[in-house]
């Protein structure tokens, strides 16, 4: 395969022997490669999304430059200064959350932005799926691993208390993804299988009095539209029904670029942002959609093996984590509009229309790169 | 510090291998249930969801055909068809309907009684996806101010569509009868399929009895419809059948003068055409505007018009049903010559009144002081009701009631005329049945002269008499003369079921018709002065009805009684006598004498339809030549 073959190319230079240019820019060419791949993928779906609307696609673009430039920073950082830095940015996140619940800004009944004067409005939840993880990591990594039961307990405690802000807002799509970043950090940092077995069943326990406590009334009917959209297909059922008929019928091969009628003739809601996949799938098929999913599944693969090969223990639990959240993403997005899921504001990362999401993911693959090309030269 | 970071013993990155493993399985376990998903719904159950897909997209509509196009004798429109802009709304792609009602009220003038037809209409079953009209007629203004705002009101449109007009409504309102929106009993009864596009159905007249040739076939298209329903372009289309567009043997000229003769008086006016049996004019005053019911009438409007007391609405050409009084004479005469109740020369002692027997109740001649011996032709010249009195004795009841049964009298003989009401044609057994009484003899001779039980419509009345012109061949009262398409009329027209009324002596229609013309123009008729000065030979009879029966030597004095207690004012007759080209029947109420009221409306007509007409038409004819010379 091509693609073992540029591992081990990489992974040869990763020894230090001849130092690239890519390792010069602090950049990893294969998930560069792989992620210009999807984006210039995701861009030709958007203009289909968007009904043609060429202004929609060059919006993007530009975001997705933004992301790129944030992408590179973060990449020339060296990992020790994200370790450094993360109990303060995590404080910091923390204050911003409050903010949001006491002076936020916002639509649709939810407050997620924070407008300070003299800044750009910006997420303080979005700023929180790289630093919990951090955070976590932070902690965890200070002391051996596995972590012993108290310390586990306190990173929960830090993945919790940002998530619990989050729900407050109300958004339940960043708050899950913000939780589970930091749950993925506990993991990797080898919590015991009979430890994560006992959380398990206290969930599912859970789960009844989550429905009755602490879930909306809106949240419910998602649910509930999950389990039967055609109890009200006009209404809560709609979207689902209409993004199961747009992947249902785009059968083998697709309808063909630009040629989907669920969505160019507006059946399909939210068609250019968290439905995008319907898209994709109505006009190029299960062909399309394999080769989709391969692609995030190289991204993927890339990632943990970059995670893998990270130096210390800090480095490969933030690079786990955000690899995972990373998957979430996909996971979440794509069940929820294949009606596996309910529907929570998640979108398809890398494809669907919004700068935020875009920068904190590219931002992400920052910090991989950044894990994986600052590199002391010991042995391990 | 360089503890905390250099902290990294072999056991930890084993332990995180590991980990990382089991995530790597655990993605490719999700993944795969992903990949397993879209097959499913893409592979295995695609053709569920391109048939949800089409279903959402492509959509059936309804074409409905225009409506045929009615017009006259001499093709002059009489019912179109005007587009008029409408606004609709589809409920189920309104959100909250109260507040799109309440913004619409803010850019248009909705009125009251269009909101409240709407609310009703939208508690009522019908087909879903289905637009229902909110408010009709929009002016210009109007529409373009619902163009600025369209995107603010999915669901809502301005349709336009093509609805009933009636350019001479005042005239021809009873004659032709309307349309109007379908109600809820009519929806039971339609073709649901071909009346898909379809608003409007024949209520009356016309419109009602040829509904189905007027209304045509419905056509359909396929269409390709975004999520808000509005058309992108059209897939598939089968044009419409428009409906038959009706010639009618109505004269449109003879209806307006018809109304120009009663104006500011109620009564009806019939004119047919004996030959053809083609009703020419079909007057019942004062007419209204039938526009008005098209698209639905308003409260204040229909409460004006119902409770008029001239009853605009009411049909009295069809539904009026008087007694026929002097009218029924020549029908009556023609009973008692083939009967052999009497002949010819048969003469009878007038002294002014009639008694059964000796010293019994006196039955008065309306010439209080007798007439004298007199036969069937004066009987008839002078209206005599002596004569008449006791040649119906003679008869008695079943005789009688036979007789006129054979001109139409107590049955709607009409072929194609909506609404007819039958009159009442008594008989011993009706008299038993529903009044449980014997027939007296007085019941007879009150019969005798068409008073008492029997009454009549003035369609009835001219059917009769038309009958009478033709000499006993019965050719059925018509509206329809001929369709404009390739099908033959008789397609449309239902079968003839009248016999001919043959007479044991022929003869007899030529001297009951001598006797018509005696009326006309003998020097005693009661309608001479209508006759006087006619270049033409007329027969006729006039009609007197009492609108309450005075008892035996009871005197009133006619300015006492307040108009519309006056006596009705009836009139048949035909002309030329020789040669009918058009037969007649006239009812004033409240006019105070045939021969004074009814009779010079009829002459009027007479001179109309033979001379007045005629004439124009050759002027017409002469100078269209001339100016075909002309430009030569």
């Amino acid at each position: 395969m091509a693609g073992s073959k540029l591992w081990s190319s990489q992974s040869s230079s990763d020894l230090g022997r001849n130092r690239s240019v890519w390792s010069a820019l602090h950049l990893d060419p294969v998930l560069l490669g792989l992620l210009l791949l999807l984006v210039g993928g995701g861009l030709f779906v958007l203009y289909s999304g968007a009904d043609r609307n060429i202004d929609v696609v060059k919006a993007q673009g530009i975001r997705l430059g933004v992301a790129f430039v944030v992408m590179f920073v973060f990449a020339q950082l060296d990992p020790a200064v994200f370790r450094r830095w993360a109990p303060w940015l995590y404080g910091l996140g923390l204050i911003g959350l409050v903010a949001v619940l006491l002076v936020g800004v916002g639509a649709k009944g939810a407050q997620r932005w924070l407008a300070l004067p003299g800044l750009p409005r910006f997420q303080p939840s979005e700023f929180m799926k790289l630093v919990v993880p951090m955070m976590a990591a932070w902690y965890l990594s200070r002391y051996y691993l596995p972590p012993t039961f108290p310390k586990v307990m306190t990173g929960l405690v830090i993945v919790l208390l940002p998530m619990f802000l989050i729900i407050q807002q109300p958004d339940l799509g960043t708050s899950l993804l913000v939780g589970m970043a930091g749950i993925f950090v506990v993991f990797f940092a080898g919590i015991s299988w009979k430890l994560i077995a006992a959380f398990l069943a206290m969930v599912s326990v859970s789960a009844p009095l989550m429905w009755f406590f602490v879930m909306r009334e809106y949240q419910k009917q998602r649910v509930l539209t999950l389990l039967d959209p055609q109890s009200d297909p006009l209404g809560a059922g709609w979207n689902i029904i209409q993004s199961k008929t747009a992947i249902g019928s785009g059968g083998m091969e697709g309808k063909g670029w630009l040629q989907g009628t669920q969505s160019h003739l507006e059946f399909l809601p939210e068609s250019h942002t968290d439905f995008i996949v319907a898209v994709l799938a109505e006009e190029f098929g299960f062909v399309g959609m394999l080769l989709l999913l391969t692609l995030y599944f190289l991204i993927i693969l890339r990632c943990l093996y970059i995670s893998v090969t990270a130096q210390d223990s800090f480095g490969r639990l933030v690079a786990g984590a955000l690899t995972m959240t990373f998957f979430i993403y996909i996971f979440v997005n794509i069940g929820m509009v294949s009606g596996l899921l309910p529907v929570v504001g998640v979108p398809l990362p890398l494809i669907s229309y919004g700068g935020t999401s875009s920068v904190t993911l590219m931002a992400a693959f920052g910090v991989l790169m950044s894990i994986h090309t600052h590199r002391r030269m010991i042995t391990a | 510090m360089v503890w905390g970071e250099l902290k990294n013993t072999a056991a930890e990155r084993r332990l995180f291998q590991r980990r990382a493993m089991v995530m790597l399985v655990f993605v490719l376990v999700l993944m795969t249930g992903l990949l397993a998903r879209m097959y499913q719904l893409q592979i295995v159950e695609h053709e569920i969801y391109t048939t949800l897909s089409d279903k959402n997209r492509v959509q059936v509509q309804s074409v409905p055909p225009p409506r045929g196009l009615v017009y006259d004798r001499n093709n002059i429109l009489l019912a179109e068809n005007r587009p008029v802009f409408s606004l609709t709304v589809v409920p189920e792609r309104v959100g909250d309907m109260d507040a799109t009602l309440a913004r619409l009220s803010d850019i248009l003038s909705i009125a009251d009684e269009d909101l409240e037809r709407f609310e009703r209409r939208l508690r009522e079953p019908r087909r879903p996806f289905q637009a229902i009209p909110l408010s009709y007629d929009l002016d210009e203004a109007e529409i373009a101010r619902m163009a600025v705002h369209r995107h603010q009101f999915p669901g809502v449109e301005v349709e336009a569509e093509l609805v009933r007009y009636y350019p001479h409504s005042e005239l021809t309102a009873h004659a032709l009868g309307f349309v109007g929106r379908i109600n809820r009993d009519e929806l039971q009864r339609i073709d649901p399929v071909n009346y898909a596009g379809t608003n409007y159905i024949g209520k009356s007249g016309i419109e009602r009895f040829y509904e189905e040739a007027l209304h045509g076939q419905v056509g359909y298209q396929h269409v390709e419809t975004n999520a808000r329903g509005r058309i992108l372009r059209v897939l598939e289309r089968v044009n419409p059948v428009p409906g038959e567009d009706l010639q009618l043997h109505l004269d449109l000229r003879l209806q307006r003068r018809a109304h120009e003769l009663m104006e500011g008086r109620r009564g009806a006016i019939i004119a047919i055409e004996p030959k053809t049996g083609g009703i020419l004019a079909l007057a019942s005053v004062p007419g209204f505007d039938a526009n008005k019911f098209v698209t639905g009438i308003s409260v204040n409007d229909y409460r004006e018009l119902s409770q008029s007391i001239d009853k605009p609405l009411f049909n009295r050409a069809l539904r009026g049903q008087y007694p026929p009084a002097s009218t029924i004479k020549p029908m009556m005469a023609v009973a008692a010559l083939d009967s052999g109740a009497t002949n010819r020369d048969r003469r009878i002692w007038d002294p002014g009144y009639f008694q059964l027997r000796e010293g019994g109740r006196r039955f008065r001649n309306w010439n209080r002081s007798g007439d004298g011996w007199v036969d069937l032709k004066y009987s008839m010249a002078r209206s005599n009701d002596v004569y008449f009195y006791e040649v119906g004795v003679d008869m008695g009841v079943d005789v009688m009631s036979s007789y006129l049964a054979r001109f139409g009298f107590g049955e709607d003989a009409t072929l194609d005329v909506s609404g007819a009401l039958t009159g009442l044609l008594p008989t011993a057994d009706w008299k038993r049945a529903v009044k449980n009484e014997p027939w007296y003899p007085g019941d007879s001779v009150n019969m005798s002269i068409g008073q008492g039980f029997l009454l009549a419509t003035p369609m009835q009345l001219a059917t009769a008499t038309a009958l009478i012109a033709n000499r006993g061949l019965w050719v059925e009262p018509r509206l329809l003369k001929d369709v404009h398409g390739d099908s033959p009329v008789e397609e449309f027209l239902p079968e003839q079921t009248h016999e001919q009324l043959e007479l044991n002596d022929p003869d007899d229609w030529e001297y009951v018709v001598d006797t018509m013309e005696e009326v006309m123009h003998g020097a005693r008729g009661t309608g001479r002065s209508a006759g006087r000065g006619a270049s033409y030979r007329m027969a006729g009879k006039t009609g007197t009805a009492q609108v309450f029966s005075l008892g035996q030597d009871e005197e009133y004095d006619e300015e006492q009684i307040k108009e519309r207690l006056r006596d009705h004012a009836l009139f048949v007759g035909f002309a030329p006598a020789d040669d009918p080209k058009i037969a007649v029947a006239v009812i004033v109420e409240n006019g105070g004498s045939g021969s004074g009221a009814a009779a010079p409306v009829a002459r009027a007509l007479f001179d109309a339809w033979l001379e007045e007409f005629p004439a124009q038409e050759a002027e017409t004819v002469i100078s269209d030549s001339r100016t075909a010379g002309g430009d030569n």
